[in-house]
This record gives structure tokens, C-alpha cells and sequence, in this order.
């Protein structure tokens, strides 16, 4: 008997339990089944499996969805796929050096003497060679057929050519030992030629594919952030359900050192998380009801409920994985010329091998055939175009998956390519710079004496010290913050926030009016208290000092009388300064655009260390693409960084739009480049990884090309010989993957 | 006169290599909605055209157990996909740009083409 079983999305109650069941039921060879409303699980009893999609279209055909593991994920084929090529690999590889290794100390003239008689005959060498030659080299030779069917030559080719001449000529002298001795050559077969080559090869191979899975890896560990299962609250009962059956609007509950499932809002409790796996930052995040939580990020302490906002495809995650892909699969413009030289290679090697045996053979010293036949073939198999292949997207498959580790996502090559060559960088001012939530930063009281007697009748003196003076503020803040907490305006709303930071008991209002481009006012504890504008045309020193830092200003009236002031400002983030001054220790001109005024955008360009001619104020939010644009009419390479919502039109017309902390959204159309966290020294990071990875592919096409410039005139004049250019070869690809492998160690 | 030969020889050699990898003609292959690609020393069709504008589905069928034809790599629609040997993968494109594009294996060795007409 068979047993099959699946999950099914979208049952509620007990009677989709029965559809269901009679829906599979139907189905023919079906002998049973039963369908869970709690686990959402089917089990099908059956005499022989039942097709996929015949259960697929059974449970579609009562409306609800079933959903089939596959036999197993791309991810576990390429796995199971590598492992099987590892091994077939190391196998060859250490037989066909073995047997190599044993025709070597049979013919080589110093080892000669040391060898047991077996090992001496030819015959024998014939036999361990032929063994290298079809069951070492069987996939070469399987690789060169069908390519050379599409009239396609590559590396296979050449291994292929080099190796068959060598086997060819070898065994026709065992064979035929006469013909050359009419030759005047000598007899001497050159199976140490084809088996070492074949050997070396396969253990560069080897050693190859072990390296490049090196180079994926950061999209395994993405992938293998993903939680398994979610437990959900249906039906006031908590049950355990895998990942893919989670909808949106499913309540979630997480324990403490649980892993969150998807993303989504926290309705209940708080808890402070660990998000340093998807957005690279290392410090906690605390989270209360209200806030966004992100999938596959790890709870630290607290217990919560949350609902799920988005699942599948669309969770950060998600997004994250999809753009680390796309960008795996772009190709960086300096890669073109390497993929035209590498089209032609092969065959122009192939042309050359020819000439080399053809010259060798015509103005070489006499017996020139041996020469022009270890020549050539040492010219076929020092070439090596897969170096060349793989100097860029080695690099640029490390360089992004770095980058999602902290929490830079690159859109493209191009894309990282260009960020190497940023010359002027232009930072959005509001939420870009600064948090982009008004705070107040300022509270100071105007008549200290007179200020007191309204609010403490009984006390005749001022009150000493510090802490009398913080008592004050305290009472001023409390009174503004109660009148502000009836006003929906962002500035009061920064008044109430600093009152609940300090933790301070609000008093009730009564009276409350609102007065239309002036302020609010009401009454509070039995007094008359204004906050707004200032309500007489006189300058006062103090509020003045404030405005030339960039800040706004309330005034507090407590009975018609000017009581205090209050500064409100957006601050900058705590990275902005040391960013910047990075930025420009790295050359680059850093600019600050707004619509705010030239005051207030001095102001915060002097706090985070931009040059005041950098300052692009006033400008409107349609006039920045043409501020880009301008930046750009001096062939300099422009970065423009937004939050990506507003700036779209900016950040697609600069070479490289930087969208940062866009909340779980990452996929930014506009942008080349999303940061994923708020931190502004990701910016400074983008661009250094940026340039390590540019680094690394010169570093590694350099190779790559000179390597073959180099050495297949060399191989040409005979000055290597085949063994050698084989050991090159073999090297030659493995140095330029861990050239790539080595920027993890980058520090960007 | 085997001097001879050899030279004479080689030159036919090296004008046959060219001639063999350089010269061949490739037919294009129309597709609408679905295109068979059959990966097995190269690509085949190698050129494909495909309507702008409109999804077609690329269908890889990997028999090459050669490492090197492992990735299918289409640069410009941000594509590298692993191709699981004796498998079909699927890779769906919809062209919004009209232009010849270049696809090939994860080295760059293998290449084939897709027109956008």
C-alpha cells in the first residue's frame, strides 16, 4: 500500500475537511483519504502513487490548493548533483595520477633503474595508458564530440587533441617499433606526455569545482535562513504549520530564541531581535506592538504576536534572494572583452598548434618530428581559456553575495562595476541624512522667576541647582506636551514623543482650540497655555540662536506671557558625520540636496561636515533630477542617495542610485543599489566593496590573460614542455577563484 | 619533400580549422510561446528569435554532463540558472528590449542567440 501526504491551503472548517476528502476520493486507483483540519495535512492511501497533478487538480476543483513537495528543490539537485561530480572526480583523478605516476617511474630516465620489471615494459605502459586515456579522460572525449558536432571547440578540445596525439604516437611505436627505426627516430613512447596531462587536468578539475562552490555560498546561506514551519493562531488553537501554508493575516506567535517566519506587524507584546542576517546590522532592534518584523530574523527575548503582512515570493527574504540571483546573472561591462577573446580562442590555439608543429618540423633540428609533436602539443594544452571565462563572474558572484551579508543589495554588475568610479556623491537631505522624524532638541525657559510663580505659587524663590532648573523644564514640557497631544501636527507630535521618552504623567485639557496658522492652546490645570508661533513681532536672542542651527521654534505662553521655547528639528543620524568625512577621505565630493531653506541646510551640512557650496537648498522634489543631471554634464560619475520613494526620478537619472532602509520593500526599481539598513556607513561599505571587487577582476583577467599571452609563445618555442604546461594550466584556473574566494576577507 | 608535405599540409589544417569553427552557418529558429533548447555540446537551436513583447518560455534540456554547460548564463535578462542534468528548466523571458542578445554557459565558452523582433 502507498501513502502519500501533502498540505492543503485554504480550509477554515470542518466541512472543506469533507470536500476535500470526497474530492480525492474520486480520484481513480484512490483507496483513501483523510484530510486534518488542524495540521491542514491529506494522507492518500493508494496501490500504486498517485500522479501530482491529478491530487493538484482533485483539491482545485473544490477550490482549494495542495500543495506537493517537489521530489527535491534546485537547491538539493545541484547539491546532489555536485557531490556526484566531486567524487567521480576525485576517483579519476587519483587513479589516472596513480597509473601516471606508475608509467613516469617506468620511463623516466632517472627512475628507471629503481622500477620492477613489470613497469619496464612498454606493453604495460600501453595498458595503464589506455586506461588514463578512455576511463580517466572519458568525459573529455564525450564533451568534444557533441561540442564538435555544433562545430564548437573548448577546453575538452584542446586536452583532447594534445592528449590523442601523445596516446597515438606512443602506441604506434610499441606497436610498430620498426617504422620509426627506419626513421632514424627513436623508440620511445611518450605515455608519461598523455597520462600526466590527463591526471594534472583532472586534478585541476577537481580542485576547481571544489572552489567554485565556494563562490555560491552566499546564496545557500540566504536560502538557508528561510524557517521551516510557523506557529499560527487558528481557531483560538496554536497549531504548527510549514512555512508555505502561511497567508497573510495569519496571527503568528514567536517564543523567545525562535526564528521569525515571515513578515509582518507585531500586534502584541515586544521583544527586542536579532536582524543582522538580513540586514547586516549588528545591534539588536527593539520592537514593540505597531513595529515591523522581519522573516528569517531570529527573536531574542521577548514572546509576540504578530500578523503576517506578506509571505511566499513576497517576503524580504524573498526579494532579497530574487536580487542577489538577478545580479549573480548580470554581466559587468568589463567582462565583454573577455567574452569576445574567449569566442575565438580555441580555435585560433588550435591554428597555432598547427603552425607550431609545422614550423618545428620544417626549420627544427633533425628528428624534428618528436619535437614538433611535444610542441605542439604543450602549445594545446597551456592555453587556457576557462581563466579567462571565469576571472569576472567568480568575483562578482562573491562580491554581491558579501554584499547581501551586509546589507547591500546589488542590482546589477554594471551597477557595482560603476560604483568604483563615483566622483560626486548627492545625499537627499530629509530621512536620508537626518531620521527624518522631527525631534525636540531644545527646551529653554525665558523669565526663570516668573515662569515659577505660575506654577508654584507656594515656593517664592527660584529653586537652586541643576535639578530645579530640570524640575522646570519638566513642568514646561508637560504643559506643552498636554496641549499638543489634542493637535494632529508633526511638531507637536515631537513635543508629545519627548514628554513620554521622559516618562512625564500628561494633565488634562480643557478648552482646547486650535488656531489656524498660529498654534494650539487650552486650558491646563486651570491656567491659559499657548503653544504656536510667536504672537508679538519682538526678536528674541535666544530663539534666534536656535533658528540659525536649522531649527524650528514654538513658543510657550503660559497666561499670555512668554514662558519658554521649544527647538524642534529633524536630527541627523548618528553615522552621518564619520560616513561623509570616509567618503572624502576616499575622494569623492559629497553634496546635500533639499527643499528645505539655505538656513536650516547650512546648518545640518556644517553639523555633518559637507562644504557649504555643496548645498543645494530650495531645490523642489522635481527639480532634483535636473540637479543630477547637471552634476553629471562634467563627466563625472554621479551617485544620488534616497529613500527611494520620493526620489525615484533622481535616483534613476544618477549613474548609480543608492535607495537606503526602504522598511521591507528592497526590490527598488530606480535603484542600482539598496541598503537595507538605515546605517549610513553601508554607503561608504557599497562603495568599498565596489572597489575591492573591481580590484579583484582586474587583478584576476590581468592573470588570466597574461598567462596565456605569456605562455603560448613561450609553449611555441619549445621552451616548456607538455607535463609543465599542464601543471600551468591546471593552476591557472584555481589561482583565479581564489583570487575571487579571497575577497570574503575583503573589509569594506 | 615530407617538409613539403607537413607545410603543405598544415596550411590546409589551419584553413580547415577556420573554416570549420569560423564560417558555419547558423539557422534561426522561430519561436512563439515555448522553445525546446537542447544543451549537449552547445545549444540547439542556437539562434532563436522570440517576439517582443510577448513571454516565451525557454526550455532547457540539459544531457551534457560536462560541468562547463552546468549554468545557463543570459547576461541581459539578469538569468543564471542552474541546469539539473537530464532535466528540463524552464526560464521564462519577457523581452522589452528589440536586439540580438547573447546567452552562453556559466564560463562563457558555449554561446547561443536570442533575437528580439
Amino acid at each position: 500500500m502507498n501513502k502519500q501526504t501533502f498540505a492543503i491551503k485554504g480550509m477554515h472548517c470542518a466541512s472543506c475537511v469533507y470536500t476535500n476528502e470526497k474530492a480525492l476520493k474520486s480520484i481513480l486507483g484512490v483507496k483513501d483519504a483523510v484530510v486534518n483540519l488542524t495540521t491542514g495535512k491529506a494522507t492518500l492511501t493508494s496501490d500504486t502513487p498517485v500522479e501530482k497533478n491529478k491530487i493538484i487538480d482533485a483539491v482545485a476543483s473544490v477550490g482549494y490548493q495542495a500543495l506537493i513537495e517537489n521530489e527535491g528543490t534546485l537547491d538539493e539537485k545541484i547539491k546532489t548533483e555536485k557531490i556526484k561530480e566531486l567524487k567521480d572526480l576525485q576517483i579519476k583523478t587519483t587513479v589516472s595520477l596513480i597509473l601516471a605516476g606508475l608509467v613516469v617511474w617506468g620511463s623516466f630516465p632517472g627512475l628507471l633503474n629503481t622500477s620492477p620489471d613489470i613497469l619496464k615494459n612498454m606493453l604495460n605502459h600501453f595498458f595503464l595508458a589506455s586506461i588514463v586515456q578512455f576511463w580517466g579522460a572519458y568525459d573529455f572525449y564525450k564533451a568534444t564530440i557533441s561540442s564538435l558536432k555544433h562545430r564548437i571547440a573548448n577546453m575538452d578540445t584542446l586536452v583532447v587533441i594534445g592528449t590523442t596525439v601523445a596516446y597515438l604516437y606512443s602506441t604506434a611505436v610499441v606497436f610498430y617499433p620498426g617504422f620509426f627505426e627506419r626513421l632514424n627516430l627513436k623508440v620511445e613512447p611518450y605515455f608519461d606526455v598523455s597520462t600526466v596531462i590527463i591526471g594534472l587536468i583532472l586534478l585541476g578539475r577537481f580542485l576547481e569545482a571544489q572552489a567554485k562552490a565556494g563562490t555560491g555560498e552566499a546564496i545557500k546561506k540566504l536560502i538557508g535562513l528561510q524557517a521551516k514551519t510557523a506557529r499560527v493562531i487558528r481557531n483560538k488553537k496554536e497549531i504548527d504549520i510549514s512555512i508555505d501554508e502561511v497567508v497573510a493575516g495569519d496571527l503568528i506567535r514567536v517564543r523567545p530564541g525562535e526564528k521569525i517566519p515571515v513578515d509582518g506587524i507585531i500586534v502584541e507584546g515586544e521583544s527586542a531581535i536579532d536582524e543582522s542576517m538580513v540586514t547586516g546590522e549588528s545591534m539588536p532592534a527593539s520592537k514593540y506592538k505597531g513595529d515591523t518584523v522581519i522573516g528569517a530574523t531570529m527573536n531574542k527575548s521577548g514572546s509576540f504576536i504578530y500578523k503576517a503582512t506578506k509571505v511566499g515570493k513576497d517576503t524580504m527574504l524573498a526579494q532579497i534572494i530574487k536580487l542577489v540571483e538577478e545580479a549573480q546573472g548580470s554581466k559587468a561591462p568589463i567582462q565583454r572583452l573577455a567574452d569576445i577573446i574567449s569566442s575565438y580562442f580555441v580555435p585560433i590555439v588550435i591554428m597555432l598548434a598547427i603552425a607550431t608543429f609545422v614550423g618545428w618540423y620544417v626549420f627544427g633540428p633533425s628528428g624534428g618530428l618528436i619535437f614538433a609533436m611535444l610542441n605542439s602539443i604543450a602549445v594545446l594544452i597551456i592555453a587556457c581559456p576557462c581563466a579567462m571565462g571565469l576571472a569576472t563572474p567568480t568575483a562578482i558572484m562573491v562580491g554581491t553575495g558579501i554584499g547581501a551579508q551586509h546589507g547591500i543589495l546589488i542590482k546589477d554588475a554594471e551597477s557595482l562595476e560603476t560604483a568604483h568610479k563615483i566622483k560626486t556623491i548627492i545625499f537627499d537631505k530629509t530621512g536620508t541624512l537626518t531620521k527624518g522624524q522631527p525631534e525636540v532638541t531644545d527646551i529653554v525657559l525665558i523669565d526663570k522667576a516668573r515662569y515659577q510663580k505660575f506654577f508654584d505659587g507656594k515656593q517664592k524663590t527660584l529653586p537652586a541647582g541643576r535639578q530645579g532648573a530640570n524640575n522646570l523644564v519638566s513642568s514646561l514640557l508637560n504643559l506643552s506636551a498636554s496641549i499638543e497631544k489634542n493637535s494632529e501636527h508633526p511638531l507637536g507630535e515631537a513635543v508629545v514623543n519627548k514628554a513620554q521618552e521622559e516618562k512625564l504623567k500628561l494633565s488634562k485639557v480643557i478648552k482646547f482650540k486650535s488656531i489656524t496658522g498660529k498654534g494650539v492652546e487650552g486650558q491646563v490645570d486651570g491656567k491659559k497655555v499657548y503653544v504656536g508661533k510667536l504672537l508679538n513681532d519682538l526678536s528674541i536672542k535666544e530663539a534666534d540662536k536656535l533658528k540659525n542651527q536649522g531649527k524650528t521654534v514654538v513658543y510657550v505662553y503660559v497666561e499670555d506671557k512668554l514662558a519658554g521655547l521649544i527647538a524642534i528639528a529633524d536630527t541627523v543620524k548618528e553615522t552621518a558625520r564619520e560616513a561623509i568625512q570616509q567618503l572624502q577621505n576616499l575622494r569623492i565630493n559629497v553634496f546635500m540636496i533639499t527643499g528645505d531653506n539655505r538656513q536650516t541646510a547650512q546648518a545640518i551640512a556644517h553639523i555633518v561636515g559637507i562644504k557649504k557650496e555643496n548645498v543645494l537648498a530650495e531645490v523642489l522634489p522635481e527639480e532634483k533630477e535636473k540637479k543630477v543631471k547637471e552634476l553629471k554634464r562634467n563627466n563625472q560619475i554621479v551617485a544620488f542617495v534616497g529613500d527611494g520613494i520620493n526620489d525615484a526620478p533622481a535616483l534613476a537619472s544618477s549613474d548609480v542610485g543608492i535607495a537606503m532602509g526602504t522598511g521591507t520593500d528592497v526590490a527598488i526599481e530606480a535603484a542600482g543599489i539598496t541598503l537595507v539598513n538605515k546605517n549610513l556607513m553601508s554607503v561608504v561599505s557599497a562603495i568599498k566593496l565596489s572597489k575591492q571587487t573591481m580590484k579583484t577582476i582586474k587583478l584576476n583577467l590581468f592573470w588570466a590573460f597574461a598567462y596565456n599571452i605569456v605562455l603560448i609563445p613561450v609553449a611555441m618555442m619549445g621552451w616548456i614542455s607538455p607535463i609543465l604546461a599542464s601543471g600551468a594550466m591546471a593552476i591557472s584556473s584555481i589561482s583565479v577563484i581564489t583570487n575571487s574566494l579571497f575577497l570574503k576577507k575583503a573589509n569594506i | 619533400m615530407d617538409k613539403m608535405i607537413v607545410s603543405i599540409f598544415g596550411v590546409i589544417s589551419i584553413l580547415f580549422t577556420y573554416w570549420f569553427f569560423f564560417m558555419k552557418k547558423v539557422n534561426t529558429v522561430f519561436a512563439t510561446d515555448e522553445v525546446n533548447i537542447l544543451v549537449d555540446g552547445g545549444y540547439k537551436p542556437e539562434r532563436i528569435a522570440i517576439p517582443y513583447g510577448k513571454t516565451t518560455k525557454l526550455v532547457f534540456h540539459r544531457k551534457d554532463s560536462s560541468s562547463c554547460l552546468e549554468e545557463v548564463v543570459i547576461a541581459d535578462f539578469k538569468v543564471r540558472k542552474f541546469l539539473p542534468l537530464n532535466e528540463k528548466t524552464e526560464i521564462e523571458i519577457n523581452p522589452t528590449k528589440k536586439g540580438e542578445f547573447d546567452f552562453s554557459c556559466g564560463m562563457g565558452m558555449f554561446h547561443g542567440k536570442l533575437i528580439i523582433a
